[in-house]
Order: structure tokens, then sequence, then C-alpha cells
């Protein structure tokens, strides 16, 4: 059983003890401690169970690439599943469950599993639930979604803040281990501007606890040397807690902090995500230790060497009283020794080389512990913890020689470097022959946009395997990345460390090396998602080849650890299989980030009221306070209707109608766009991007006006006032106003370059308000300062003056056909002049309306609407605008287009006004059917609803829509299909509902 | 006619920076042949401002000429100087092809002031802020979170922002988040 030991644990403060609970147990830990460190020191080795067969699962790390102890931390808005124990820093008043269990983590019933594992093979589920294929989604998928999975999703809304933070540096340098601190410290002494960044709360990484010793002192004082020398440069930056999360292009880097989670603070933001741009970025992300495939390797009690040594240095935790060492090189005897020195026992040291006289070795034996070379673990003795190992020649099959009792097995199959961050964006990497792992290959390094690398990696994370290599070839990418920089100033000599004599390793990948068909089934690769090295191997024999597709086929290296630790076994005994040089068979792809980052920070600061921006005219907040009922147009929300005390929205939009049909409506028309164009070239500019003609408009006049894109496309439509000789203008849809400037200064730019001609959207200068019906003009009037009579600004004219002592220019045009003044005002007078007008209406029964009454107000009157009319293949003259579009031009955006024979088919379906026999009002975009079915067996049809509304001016559901021939069949009875498969008899009808001759408007 | 009212009246808070709201404030664009010595003399004489060069502004007498693109200029006076600037541009440059457009109200402007005011800037913009980059005479025509903004420094330790009108209010709630006590990054 783990257990805390009475002394030692150097990140402790064993003053201050902290209260945390797992599953609902009370249980205590030290300041300092990871959440593994204190679940160990409490005697919990079984931290959860593994996901496919549920088996009984413990930690097996001490860092980041723990695939076992995953925990659901916190509760309510606080709740997150998957988070790993070993890099969890201990609270007071954590709360911990473990995960993947029912009804308890001792006692699962999902282990039934276990029992049926040789059923479950790789692929199983491919294999299983093939036919019948309804059965999948209906029955299969289902089931197997509920059992799958490891924590639970959050049901609550997330109550933590997150942020971003954008900096900019010469170098960037990711991992604060020995190797990072010297690069830090050679590329610092250029003069660049450095980041440097580490995952943990320590600097050192692991030098400290395994004994080096540097510039002839130990790692902990050279390490607090170098930090208090770094922290004194104004030109390097450190951060613990902080996580180079992944590397793109152009040298974009993403690092992410956790700031609060070792000590939550609701008021300040949980985790940043630092959003990077550096010149040169140095990877310095040392090396993950890689497992033994040893049957029942994955049994609770079976760690990693490094973390069974970490336990003791770092917490003063021990994982049993007697650990048997499993290696094939001599880095793990650290541990033996470490063990030893902290009074525990070690009953042997398997090792599978048949030779360990590195200068490790030898000291283990003279301390007196057991070292058998040549063997290894036949199987590991035990149900749900480490009771024992079987110890069997590593050349043969795996017959027992020996039974050794333990509590506890520390394995080690030498070290991988961490190559992710290298090769996220590109990097590729070699086999070192020599200490089987991969290694970043330092001629193909990630390039920049002038094919220039980089990325240096730096120390043990580039293959550098002893202290001193570690050390001097940090130092080297240190100097190197600053100089790619663009710093080239010298600096201190790099440091030296004492020379550690090692022996060579021997890649085992399976233990024994000719272990039988039993065993192998009970060999872990992929300790989270339960893929074993029988599984790898059943894959190979079925044809899967490539690294790539075993990955999907047996889920190794899948899910929240990525293969941290199983990749390389994994895809060793993959090449195997396939008789294949391990460097053929590859890795599989290393993608951002490093490990899982939250979704808060990924989302940062847009949640909440910055979600997202909300556009907001001078209006706005009187809509707020008004009943406005929202509706977003684009960014911008505009009052659909607004709800007087008790009204219904429908009820609301009838009233809205009737007002202003019968007396004077109010309209918050700011979100229009304007946009001047100016010039000498300007009315060519604008018979260019117009259908009709603009050129020969008269300042003073207002001309209603179509815009096409190239392919002849209706694309907005907006009423264009002359201004003087040499200006225009333009307004637009609401939507189209920065996309509309967009497409005039395209053309400007790129094919009118030599045009003279100068645009400004101006959309938000303006507040403008429709003052809309009989009464409009009796309103203005006593608002009072301007004649808008008749005579004195016709339909279809603008004016500048004065209203009530507002600067206004005033636009008599008319997009309901009632009397109509558009007015501008400066935006920041156009609260002032709403309520001015309001005031002033008040005795004329004067009431706002919204976007719908709008709606309805432009149907009966038959005029299009842009996105309801249009869908991007409209042209114009499928909406009988032919009127708009000018003979006499020889071109203009979209003329060539509309020559097209398809565009010039008579059988496009033209705009209509469409009227049901019964009044009712037509579903928004149903079809009109016609005889017979197409090729796939559906109904053919004839025409479609582009507007349908309730008109409370007739009293009856009026609608348009484009129908085959439509213009050709007023009066002519189609049907339009509904959703329930019901017919609704409808009239084709003139498209102008209302007064068509406009003699309302013109008054 | 009513008193010019600021998109946010002023709306100010104070963390570890200060936020605030500016008054209403003349802006003007001014679109034309910048390569023209004869057309940026005509404008530096009627604005009484040197043209500034590219992405960078200069400042005299309470004006402000900022670079904001190859063809474009914004020039910064009080308000009630809008019409009488507008007025003497247009007649400095009658004889050339130019556009002058009053946007003072288009827009919203903040001042974020403190020692720490880069940081609550770098939280939101991906342009470059270091001190050793960005100071005193730098404009920069950049995003904050998911919207366009022009960001300069008045001084060390205070910031200019400006805004489209319309986002005026999500800007400052985004400033206001970025600046709560606690939250400094320590980095600058």
């Amino acid at each position: 059983m783990s257990t805390r030991l009475a002394t030692g644990g150097r990140m402790l403060n064993r003053a201050n003890a902290l209260e945390f609970t797992f599953n609902g147990k009370r249980l205590t830990g030290y300041e300092g401690d990871t959440l593994a460190s204190a679940l160990l020191a409490n005697g919990q080795m079984l931290m959860g169970r593994s996901f496919k067969y549920h088996r009984p699962r413990g930690v097996i790390a001490s860092g980041a690439e723990e695939p076992n102890a995953l925990v659901n931390l916190g509760v309510g808005g606080q709740f997150e599943p998957n988070q790993r124990a070993t890099t969890t820093e201990l609270f007071d008043g954590l709360t911990a469950t473990s995960q993947n269990h029912w009804p308890s983590l001792e006692f699962d019933i999902g282990v039934v599993n276990n029992y049926v594992s040789r059923f479950l093979p790789a692929g199983f589920y491919y294999k299983t639930f093939m036919a019948p294929r309804p059965a999948w989604k209906h029955l299969f998928e289902p089931i197997i979604r509920h059992s799958a999975g490891l924590g639970k999703a959050p049901k609550d809304r997330d109550a933590d803040r997150y942020e971003h933070f954008h900096v900019h540096v010469d170098v960037l340098i990711v991992g604060g281990g020995i190797a990072g601190l010297t690069a830090a410290r050679a590329a610092g002494q250029t003069g660049a501007q450095v980041l440097l960044v580490e995952q943990t709360a320590h600097w050192g990484g692991r030098a400290p606890v395994d004994g080096a010793v540097i510039d002839g002192t130990d790692a902990q004082a050279w390490v607090d040397g170098v930090v208090a020398e770094l922290e004194a440069m104004d030109n390097v930056r450190l951060r613990t807690r902080c996580m180079g999360a992944g590397v793109y292009d152009h040298g974009y880097a993403l690092a992410y902090e956790r700031v609060t989670d070792h000590d939550p603070d609701p008021a300040l933001p949980r985790h940043r995500l630092w959003r990077i741009r550096a010149r040169q970025i140095v990877t310095a992300t040392g090396a993950i230790e890689r497992p033994l495939s040893f049957a029942g390797n994955d049994l609770p009690g079976v760690m990693l060497a490094s973390a069974v040594r970490d336990y003791v240095a770092n917490w003063g935790v021990s994982a049993g009283d007697r650990t048997v060492v499993v290696t094939n090189n001599d880095d793990a005897y650290r541990t033996a020794i470490a063990l030893k020195q902290a009074g525990l026992d070690v009953p042997a040291v398997l090792d599978a080389r048949p030779v360990a006289d590195g200068a490790l070795p030898q000291k283990a034996r003279e301390m007196g512990i057991r070292v058998e070379t040549g063997r290894a673990v036949a199987k590991v003795r035990g149900r749900a913890k480490v009771e024992g190992v079987a110890v069997a020649a590593h050349a043969g099959e795996g017959s027992v020689l020996d039974e050794i009792a333990c509590d506890a097995v520390a394995m080690s199959g030498g070290w991988s470097p961490v190559v992710h961050l290298w090769s996220h964006c590109g990097g590729k990497l070699i086999w070192d022959e020599a200490q089987a792992h991969f290694r970043p290959d330092p001629e193909k390094a990630p390039t920049g946009a002038a094919g220039e690398a980089f990325v240096v990696v730096a120390g043990i994370a580039n293959g550098a395997m002893s202290t001193g290599e570690v050390l001097a070839d940090a130092d080297k990418a240190g100097r190197a990345a600053a100089s790619a920089a663009g710093h080239d100033k010298a600096g201190k000599p790099a440091p030296q460390a004492m020379a550690e004599e090692t022996g060579a390793m021997l890649p085992v990948w399976v233990m024994p090396q000719g272990a039988s068909y039993a065993l192998r089934s009970k060999m872990w690769l992929d300790f989270q998602n339960d893929v074993k090295v029988s599984d790898v191997q059943l894959a190979a024999r079925e044809g899967f080849e490539s690294v790539e597709h075993t990955k999907r086929y047996t889920t190794l290296g899948m899910a929240t650890d990525q293969g941290k630790l199983s990749n390389i076994n994994g895809l060793a005994v993959l090449a195997k299989s396939l008789n294949a040089p391990i460097p053929q068979v590859g890795t599989t792809t290393f993608r951002p980030p490093y490990t899982p980052i939250s979704m808060g920070a990924i989302a940062g600061e847009a949640r909440g009221d910055t979600f997202q921006p909300l556009r907001r005219t001078p209006m706005h907040d009187w809509h707020e306070a008004n009943g406005a009922y929202w509706e977003p147009v684009g960014h911008w929300r505009r009052p659909y209707c607004y709800q007087q005390d008790g009204e219904s929205v429908h009820d609301a939009v009838k009233r809205e109608v009737l007002n202003t049909r019968e007396k004077v409506g109010l309209l918050d028309a700011s979100t229009l766009g304007k946009i001047i164009v100016k010039g000498p070239d300007a009315g060519r500019f604008l018979d260019m991007l117009y259908t009709n003609m603009m050129s020969t408009l008269k300042p003073g006049k207002c001309r209603y006006g179509l815009m096409c894109t190239e392919n002849g496309f209706l694309t907005d439509d907006g009423v264009v006032a002359r201004i003087d000789d040499d200006t225009f203008l333009c307004h637009t849809t609401t939507g189209g106003a920065d996309r509309i400037h967009a497409h005039m200064e395209e053309w400007l730019q790129t094919e009118w370059w030599d045009w003279q001609v100068y645009t400004a959207n101006v959309t938000e200068q303006y507040a403008q308000i429709a003052v809309v019906g009989p009464l409009a003009r009796e309103v203005l009037d006593l608002v009072g300062g301007m004649d808008l009579s008749a005579e004195a600004l016709p339909f279809m004219g603008w004016a500048d003056g004065e209203i009530g002592g507002f600067k206004v220019r005033v636009y008599r045009i008319s997009f309901s056909g009632e009397l109509s003044f558009e007015i501008a005002v400066d935006a920041s007078h156009g609260r002032a002049f709403w309520d001015a007008l309001l005031e002033a209406g008040n005795e004329f029964g004067m009431m706002p309306y919204g976007t719908e009454c709008l709606h309805i107000l432009r149907a009966e009157k038959g005029f299009i609407m842009i996105g309801d009319e249009t869908d991007g293949t409209v042209i114009p003259q499928d909406l009988g605008l032919d009127w708009a579009i000018s003979k006499k031009k020889t071109d203009y955006l979209g003329k060539r287009a509309q020559a097209r024979s398809h565009m010039t088919d008579p059988a496009r379906w033209k705009l209509v006004g469409l009227e049901t026999v019964d009044g009712s009002v037509l579903p928004d975009g149903a079809y009109a059917v016609a005889e017979g079915k197409n090729a796939n067996g559906q109904r053919n049809t004839q025409g479609r609803v582009t507007s349908t509304y309730y008109s409370p001016t007739l009293d009856k559901g009026i609608a348009m829509g484009l129908v085959l021939h439509g213009p050709d069949r007023m009066g002519e009875v189609i049907d339009f299909a509904k959703v329930d498969g019901t017919m609704v008899p409808t009239r084709i009808v003139d498209p102008v509902f209302f007064d068509k001759a406009g003699d309302k408007q013109n008054v | 006619m009513s008193e010019p009212r600021s998109a946010l009246n002023g709306a100010s808070y104070n963390g570890f920076a200060s936020i605030t709201e500016a008054a209403p404030h003349g802006m003007i664009t001014i679109r034309g042949d910048m390569a023209s010595e004869p057309f940026r003399d005509a404008v530096a004489n009627s604005a009484q401002v040197p043209v500034p060069s590219k992405t960078m502004l200069r400042q005299a007498g309470g004006r402000t000429l900022a670079w904001m693109s190859p063809d474009e200029l914004l020039l910064l006076c009080p308000y009630a100087d809008v019409a009488g600037s507008i007025a003497a541009l247009q007649a400095a440059l009658s004889n050339s092809h130019h556009l002058i457009s009053d946007v003072s109200d288009a827009r919203a402007m903040f001042t974020v002031t403190g020692v720490d005011a880069y940081e609550v800037l770098a939280k939101l913009t991906p342009a470059d802020i270091s001190p050793d980059r960005f100071a005193p005479g730098v404009l920069r025509r950049t995003r904050l979170a998911q919207v366009p903004a022009a960001i300069w420094m008045q001084d060390e330790t205070s910031f200019r922002v400006i805004c489209f009108r319309s986002v005026a209010q999500y800007v400052f709630d985004l400033l206001r988040i970025s600046a709560q006590p606690g939250s400094e990054v320590g980095y600058f």
C-alpha cells in the first residue's frame, strides 16, 4: 500500500495541511501536493477504471503524460471531467470523484467486460455491429454511447472566466527544466526579448530529483541561481503553470496558463491563453519515460520508474514498501537507489539486458540491491493491486523461474523525447537506434514564410541524454534562436555538468521477448484506451499497415493523453508484426494542443455580454425601455415590434401596421448602410455598379437602384441620392453596408484603379428616422423649421435643413407606400431628435414600429426585400424589375451574365403575388407542386413562396413567390404543399396588393 | 439643437487601469493622393498639423493627424471645430480629387490609463504593443477581440482607443473585463 513517508518531499510544506475529498471521503494532504501524490499518501492507489474493460487502474506517471488517474474535479459550475490527478495541484476544499465506474470505484459492474475481453478484440464494434444497418443507429450506437466515455459532460454553465493575452517576442522557450533555463540564459544574454514558459509550478524539471551536478553544485541550487539571474534580466520573462500548447505557422504559438487552478478565486480569470508571436521558438520539452510491455503491467502499483522516485523525492510518498524495478536501461537504477536511500525495500532489479555494469547498476549493487540481468517480468501477480512478480528469462517465452513478493513495480523502457511541439508545424523526426526513440531531425525543422527554420530543439527533447549533453545542446539552441532573431551579443559560456557514465539501453517492446499469446493479451500498450499488444498484432494480421489506420482501428493513442506513453511501444509492436523497420512505420501525427486545454480558455473573454459584439443604434436604449421585441439583423438588434402591456407579438405588429397606414409611424432606420461615393468619375462608377443609370440623377434627387454581382445575381438594393456634381450617397441594406463598401473598394482598387473615385462608409455617422403615414407632414410641421410641402420637397427629392433646431437631411422616399420622410441627423443627436419627434407625434397618435411592420408594409406594396425575394440565384429580371435595368448603358456589373442562355430562359420562375383561396397565410418557403414526379421520385414543383404575411390592412394572407411563367398565369389557382402533406389552393395575382397607383406616397 | 451625446455618455470604470469614454470628439476622414507633395502640404497647412508617415500620427495644438491607409488620414480636433476644419480643408483641396467626411459621430473614443494599461490592451489586440515598439506617436489599426479599432498612446501610461459607435458598449465591456483588479498579468 502506498503511504506518506515520515520525512522528505521537496515540494511539500508540511506545516500547511489541506483537506480534500475523493468520492466523498475526507482526506488530508499538504501544500505542494498534487492530487495524485495526496491520494497515494492516503493509501488510495486505485483511482479509476479503464475505458473498455473497466479494469482497476492506479496512477502510473507523475506528470502530463498520465493516462489513468483522471478524475471529475469540482461541482456545479466548476465541474470539469478528465482532469489528470498528476497535474492537479492540491488546494483546501478540492473535490474529486473517480470516473467510468458504476456503482462504485471499488465494485464496478462494467468490469464484466474484463472477463469477456477475448470477445472484445480490436475492431470489435466494426466487426460485430455491421448488420442490420438500421440497428446501428437505433440499437447499437445508443448502448455503446451509454457505456463508453470517461468523464461526464458538465451540466451547469461554467462559473469561471477566462482571458487571452497577446505577446510578441524574439524567442519563446517552452519548458523550464535545465535545458529551458540554459537556453533562456543563452538567449537572454544576447539582448533578445525572451519568454520562458513552464507547465508545472516549479523550475528545473527532474534534474533535482535525478541528482544532477551542474557547475559544481547540486541541481536545485543551480536552478535557483539561474532563475534569479533570469528574473534580474529586463528582457527575459518567466512564467510557471503555463504550458506551451501548440506551435503554428509563422512563429505563432499558444501557451495555456492555469492562473487559479491551484488556488481558486472566482474574481480572477481561471485560465489565460497566451497567443504568442515569436521570431524563434525553442522547444525544451524534455522526455517521457516509456512503460514496458509485460503481462499485468496495468495493475495499480505498476508505475513508471521515474514516477516512483518523483513521488518519493518530491512529495515524500512511497508507492509500496517493497518495489521491484524492471528496466532495460541504467536510468531506472536511480529509482532503486532513491528507494533504498528512503529506507524502503527493493527486492530486486530485473534488467532485461544481459549485462549491466554502468555506474548506476554498480552503485545499486554496492548498496546491496539484488540485480538480476537477462531477466524479465513474466507477469504481475495480483488482482486489484500488485502482490508480486513472476520472473522469467527475457530471452525466453515466459516460463516462471522465480516469484518475488512486492507491493509495487517500477518499470522503465527508456526515454522518448517530447517531440510534439517540434512536430505540430511540420518538424520531421529521425529514428535514433542507440536510444530506440524518435528525435527531431535538425535538418527538417518547421519552416517560416521564407523557408527558414523557426523552431530549435534543446536538451533531452533533442535526444541529448546526459546532463552535460543537455546543457551544451540547450546553450547552443538558445544562442542559435537568438541569433536567428537578430541578436548575437556574446555571453557566459555554457554550464558544465559532472560526467555520468552510462551503459547502453536495450530496446524491449515485448517482455519477455518470446511471450505467449496469453501473456501478450495481458500486456497493455495504451492504458487509457485498453489497447494491448495482442490488439495491435491482430490489426497487423488483418492488414492494417499504416500506423494512422491502426490507431483508428485499435484506438491506440487516442483520447485525452493522445498516446504519450503508448505511441512508441505501439508502433514498435506494429513494426515487428509487419516485419518492417520502425522508422518506416513512422508515428501518428502530433497535433496541438500538447495536453487538453479548457474550452473556456479558447473562448477567452467571448462569453456573456461580450460573447459577440452587439451593435446598437443611438435609439437602442429607448427601444429596450419601450417593449422592443428584438430581432437580430447582422450584429444589430432591431425591434421586430414594440409590445404594449399584455399585447402579443402578432397583435403588436397588427396595431403598428394599421396605425402607420391610418395615422403615422416612426421607424429607426439607422442601421441602413450609407456610403459616400465622390470624385469626377463617381457617376461613371455608379453606372457600373447599379443596373440602372445613376449618372443622370440631378443633385437634390433620389433614385432607387439595384446592384448585381458579376454573375448577374441581385446582391443589394437601395436609394441613391445625388448630393452634388461629384458626390453621391448610396443607401444599402442593413446587412449590405460593409459588404457593399468592400465591393466598391475592391472594384476601385483592382479593376478601375485609375478612376477618380473615393468612398467612405458613413453608416454610423447618422441616426436615420423614418416618419411614415398620412399624418407625417403634420408631425414634422409641428416640430417645425423646414418647408416639407410637396412643392418644396417632392417625392424622390432630398433637402438639407433644420427641424426643431436639429441639423437634418430629409429624404422623401418611401418603402411603405405612405407619405414618408427619412431624416438623417448626426448620431450624437439621434436620441434627442427621436424624443422630439415622439413628443410632437403624440397628439397625432404616432407610434414607433418595428421591422415586421416594415416588411408587411412593403409586401402590401409589392416591394422586394433582399434576402427574401433574393437568395443569390435570383436576377432582377426574375423579379419583374426590368424597369430598373438600363437598356442604354453599354455595361454594368452583371449585364453580360444576364445575357447567358440560362438567364434568359423563359422557364425561369418569375415573381408574382399569391393569395390563398381561403385567405389563410401561406407557410414561408412552401413549394407549388406540379404534375408528375422527378427522377428521384419527388413531386415536381413549379414555384415557391419568398415572402408571406398576414396583412392587417387587407385582413388576409398575402404572399409573393417565384412561379413558372407566373406573370402569364394571373388568376390561375395552383397548389402549395404544406409539410403535413395537405395542399393550399392559391391564386396567382399582381404582387402589388395595395394602392397600385401610388397615390398615398405621392402627396 | 441638443447637446451632442457620446454613445455611452461618458461611462467609466476603475480597475487596475481606468477606462473612460471620451466626450464627443471631432473626427474627419481625409482621402486623397498622399504621394503628392502639394496635396500633403495643403492638408498640413489647413489642418495645422504635419502629415504623419506610415502607421504614425502627429499632434499639434490639440489636433491630431493619423495615418489610416496609403490614401487616407484621420484628423482629430475639438468637436466644435469640425465644421470649420472641413470648410478649410475643402477650400485648400478644391483643386485636387479628394474626399472629406465628418465621421465624428460614427465613432466612440476611450482612454485607458494606468501603468498597466498595456496589459488591458494586450488581452484584446493581436497587434504588437510591447513598450519598445509601441510608444506615443505610433498608431495601429487593429482589432479588439471581435471588432475593428485604432489605438495609440497619448502619453507613456495612457492609451486612446477608437471604435465604431454601434459597438461602443461592447468595447467598453471588453476593456472593463480586461482591467478587473487582480487580473494583472505582470508582463510588461
